[in-house]
């Protein structure tokens, strides 16, 4: 139902892009003619001398949901943190290629992590609520640490992301309660919120539920159906009914390289390279 | 084929045969461990507690005189004479210099400690972390004589001030250490969810990392203030010592001071009987000042969000 309402969105032009050699026919299995919102041309992760990742072209578009997946080491995290600029942080990491988000490329020159960062969010695998901040600093810590003192504005703010993050109703009675107090689950719900505070059009999401109880899993990807129709969204996972369950399209990696992209359904009912299928038939990984 | 393998192999000896004996000798080797455990914990306990013992037996007597905390030392003749003596001008005067030396050192010493753990490929990092290395190492008494070089010099006195950054050297190695060590321990996950909110670098340290380490920060902060409240050799020629109060309040800072460890000493070696007395008080000021502190900062800083971290 998502994607029907995805590749018909009237108002969005046809994508605009070239194909490269090599991701041509990989490019041409979406079909979509949602706007493109985030798109890499070879992106490629060097570590030293070996490449973890090698000349990705991926196209995301508006307010869909793609699954990055693939066995362990396949560069689908390597490649999930190249798209707002971690790897900056890390010695001996270099990337290259282009990551355009809305005509920007943001490994141009000039162009600063910080304000990349507060458009393209982040999730990690593990909860990272601040340990010292109550649940409420949690939420406006993007903007209370950057000078925003206004306390209607961050009142607002607070219960704006609590409430798309489906966290308001759990924590409005202790918004002032230790951030470290709450569940694993609550806490991922406050790490989304945390995100979305700084009104972030992208959101990465790094295997958010891979240290989650089912019902928390559940509720998180809930969470992620609701959330399309504000933000694009890039997920992680290593569970490939997970990937069924929340996504648009489906990109799947093997060694660095991405193999297929596709619409979601497809991949998983008819997919076009041996590996995919072989991958998503549990016949390795 | 099979048969004949089947009947060659050993029996197998059954657990149940062999625990009972080895279960005994380890419940025995626990008790032993154990043992030696507390047989340590002991050698670090008694030497404290002997000499805490007794200093305040031989000290309490002096400390509970009014006169000891509201006059100043003089001459020996006071003392002699059964006239008002104390140490109310070396108390006075141990506040500002390590109140000083703290104010200098902590926030220096913890930037210099971010320095070190958060910007490991500054170019001035390895000569940081070479330079913290060898003042930690330097003898106490040149830190005196640099802050004597520094600052007594130019003033042309001796003054609480020199003796403030004279002991700030001796905090400010320790406090950088302590405080990279525990900013080490901080997940980096931490880090990096900041900076996923677009937070610049100085603030993801300043407001999530710092903050998830300040219990071992302040425990750095007081370990170097323990260590530099009991240094008699850097305030020698920095502070000096004075046998009176000052005539004001800014005096302290500008002019010579008197100080409990070095207070201590002078009084230890005179040959008065009475401010030998005195002395001991002055080693039980001392342990209250450092206790007090230690209480007082642990109280200020207890783990209010225990639960998950």
């Amino acid at each position: 139902m998502e994607r029907a309402n995805a590749t018909t969105r009237p108002d969005t032009p046809s994508p605009p892009r070239p194909t490269d050699a090599g991701q041509g026919e990989v490019r041409a299995a979406v079909a979509s003619e949602a706007k493109a919102r985030l798109v890499t041309e070879g992106i490629s992760v060097h570590y030293g001398a070996t490449l973890g990742v090698r000349d990705v072209s991926l196209t995301f578009r508006d307010k869909t949901v793609t699954a990055l997946i693939g066995p362990s080491g396949c560069g689908k995290t390597t490649f999930l943190r190249s798209l707002n600029r971690m790897h900056d942080l890390s010695r001996g990491v270099k990337v290259t290629g282009r990551a355009v988000l809305d005509g920007t490329d943001i490994y141009a020159s000039g162009v600063d992590p910080v304000t990349i960062r507060r458009r393209i969010g982040m999730v990690f695998q593990k909860p990272t609520p601040f340990p010292t901040m109550s649940i409420y600093d949690n939420v406006v810590a993007g903007l209370k640490l950057v000078g925003i003192r206004d306390r209607r504005l961050l009142d607002e703010v607070a219960e704006r992301s609590l409430r798309q993050a489906a966290l308001w109703d759990e924590v409005k009675d202790r918004l002032k309660a230790p951030a470290a107090g709450i569940s694993g689950g609550q806490q991922q719900r406050l790490s989304i919120a945390r995100a979305l505070a700084v009104e972030a059009d992208v959101l990465l999401m790094d295997e958010p539920t891979s240290s989650l109880d089912p019902q928390s899993t559940m509720r998180i990807e809930e969470l992620i159906h609701q959330l399309k129709d504000d933000v694009t969204i890039i997920i992680v996972t290593h569970n490939m009914q997970q990937a069924a369950r929340v996504s648009d399209y489906t990109a799947f990696f093997y060694e660095g390289n991405l193999i297929e992209v596709s619409d979601t359904n497809t991949m998983f009912t008819n997919p076009r390279e041996q590996r995919t299928n072989d991958y998503i038939t549990g016949r390795f990984g | 084929m099979a048969v004949t393998t089947s009947s060659t192999t050993p029996r197998r000896t059954r657990l149940a045969e062999v625990t009972p004996a080895n279960l005994r000798r380890r419940y025995l080797r626990d008790r032993v461990m154990i043992g030696l455990l507390v047989l340590a914990t002991l050698v670090v306990l008694i030497p404290l507690l002997v000499i805490v013992w007794y200093v305040v037996s031989n000290g309490i007597q002096a400390v509970l005189e009014p006169t000891f905390w509201t006059s100043d030392l003089g001459s020996p003749a006071r003392a002699l004479g059964g006239r008002d003596t104390g140490l109310g001008h070396t108390v006075l005067g141990t506040l500002v210099v390590d109140g000083l030396a703290l104010l200098i050192a902590v926030p220096i010493g913890i930037g210099a400690g971010i320095m070190l753990s958060e910007y490991p490929d500054h170019p001035l990092n390895p000569a940081l972390r070479i330079l913290n290395d060898t003042l930690n190492g330097m003898p106490a008494i040149l830190k005196g004589l640099l802050a004597f070089a520094l600052i007594v010099k130019p003033m042309g006195t001796f003054s609480g001030l020199s003796g403030g950054v004279a002991l700030a050297f001796v905090m400010l190695p320790i406090v950088a250490r302590a405080t990279e060590g525990v900013l080490r321990i901080i997940p980096w996950s931490i880090r990096e969810a900041g900076l996923a909110l677009g937070l610049p670098r100085w603030r993801v340290v300043l407001n999530t990392v710092l903050p998830a380490a300040r219990v071992g920060v302040v425990t750095g902060v007081l370990i170097a203030f323990a260590r530099a409240a009991g240094e008699a050799a850097p305030l020698l020629f920095t502070a000096f010592g004075n046998n009176f109060f000052s005539s004001a309040p800014l005096r302290y800072l500008t002019g010579p001071v008197d100080t409990l460890p070095a207070r201590l000493y002078s009084l230890a070696i005179s040959p008065y009987r009475e401010w030998h007395a005195m002395g001991w008080g002055a080693g039980v000021v001392l342990l209250g000042f450092v206790i007090v502190t230690f209480v007082v900062s642990r109280l200020a800083t207890r783990q209010r969000h225990q639960a998950d971290m």
